[in-house]
């Protein structure tokens, strides 16, 4: 529901990021995201395209690298559940709550094309 | 063309996470608890709150409450029956609050005169889960009305609540409400929450409910 306002809010952190290389453009912008986000990443690429014109992002590809929930179990340590409908340890069946990933919205990094200063005064 | 990667490792809503931590800091520095209720529109959060602002009151607590919603004054008027100071926070059609709409709201409200300051979110499971709101405890809250599996269906809400409210227990029975099944999803989801079982129409549970608030405030205030 609210994920225009997170790619605007990507497309501000890129934009303010690649400010310190002069004349740049975003190829790729490179997310991580926990499946306890509540994002839903078909609509994060639906507002892409809108969100990043006219900006030094346009054009550029969003790529999102899922990454499941990991809770600690005291007896197991660190496990990754399958999904997020029970938080049970998968190996002993403990329910658990202490949790150590999903709730990632990060972006990990970018790609950039750093104008050639040649090319630019040519 | 000269490509290059650069490590951001930034969080998205890190700015409203800063603000955040922020109100945050004002609220421990003021010694003021602060809840952030969330649940579907209809599950009975302004009743719920409306018989809480009251009863701590009465009881001599200092209360304010923030509500949210997209249009209308309809619940600050409710909620301001109670006696208590609050604000509606109209977001005019964003899903959710978020930590900057806090802030300016709070504006020319003395923290350190509270003991309880309640965020009544806007009506909706998904959004409110992603933006912290400097609470100290979050609360889930679910109608007998909504269906036992709410929990499962919305289970990053469910999670990152610090306490769940279930309401209209007067109506558990004629709705055919299985409370161990609820009770079961919800621990499934968030093992170990506190649980309120609870109506403003017939009192069930609201004792509970209040010790609890009186107990977090003297542990976390």
């Amino acid at each position: 529901m609210h994920e225009l306002s997170i790619v605007a809010s990507i497309v501000d952190t890129v934009t303010e990021s690649v400010a310190a290389y002069e004349g740049a453009r975003v190829l790729e912008v490179r997310l991580r995201v926990g499946a306890l986000a509540s994002v839903v990443v078909e609509s994060l690429e639906f507002c892409w395209g809108i969100a990043t014109e006219g900006t030094s992002l346009e054009g550029s590809k969003l790529v999102v690298k899922t990454l499941p929930v990991v809770m600690h179990c005291p007896t197991c340590g660190d496990v990754e559940l399958e999904g997020v409908q029970s938080f049970r340890c998968p190996r002993c069946g403990e329910l658990c709550g202490d949790l150590r990933q999903g709730r990632e919205l990060e972006i990990e990094s970018i790609e950039i094309d750093e104008m050639d200063k040649v090319e630019e005064t040519a | 063309m000269t490509t290059r990667i650069v490590e951001l490792r930034r969080g998205i809503l890190k700015k409203n996470d800063e603000l955040a931590a922020g109100l945050r800091d004002r609220y421990t520095a003021a010694g003021v608890l602060v809840l952030n209720l969330v649940s579907s529109p209809g599950t009975g959060k302004t009743a719920f709150l409306e018989w809480t602002l009251t009863e701590l009151r009465k009881r001599g607590a200092r209360v304010a409450a923030l509500v949210g919603d997209l249009e209308t004054d309809n619940d600050a008027r409710r909620l301001a029956a109670s006696g208590a100071p609050v604000r509606q926070i109209n977001t005019h059609g964003i899903c959710h609050l978020d930590a900057e709409m806090i802030t300016r709201h709070l504006d020319g409200w003395e923290l350190a005169d509270l003991d309880y300051l309640f965020v009544e979110n806007v009506g909706n499971l998904v959004c409110p889960s992603s933006y912290d709101l400097g609470e100290k405890i979050r609360v889930a809250l679910l109608s007998v009305t909504e269906g036992e599996d709410k929990p499962l269906k919305y289970p990053t809400l469910f999670n990152s609540a610090d306490a769940a409210v279930i309401t209209k227990m007067d109506l558990a029975v004629p709705c055919g409400f299985d409370r161990w099944e609820a009770l079961k999803n919800i621990n499934e989801i968030r093992p170990g929450i506190r649980i309120f079982e609870t109506s403003v129409k017939s009192g069930v549970g609201l004792e509970e409910w209040l010790g609890y608030l009186v107990e977090q405030r003297a542990l976390r205030g």
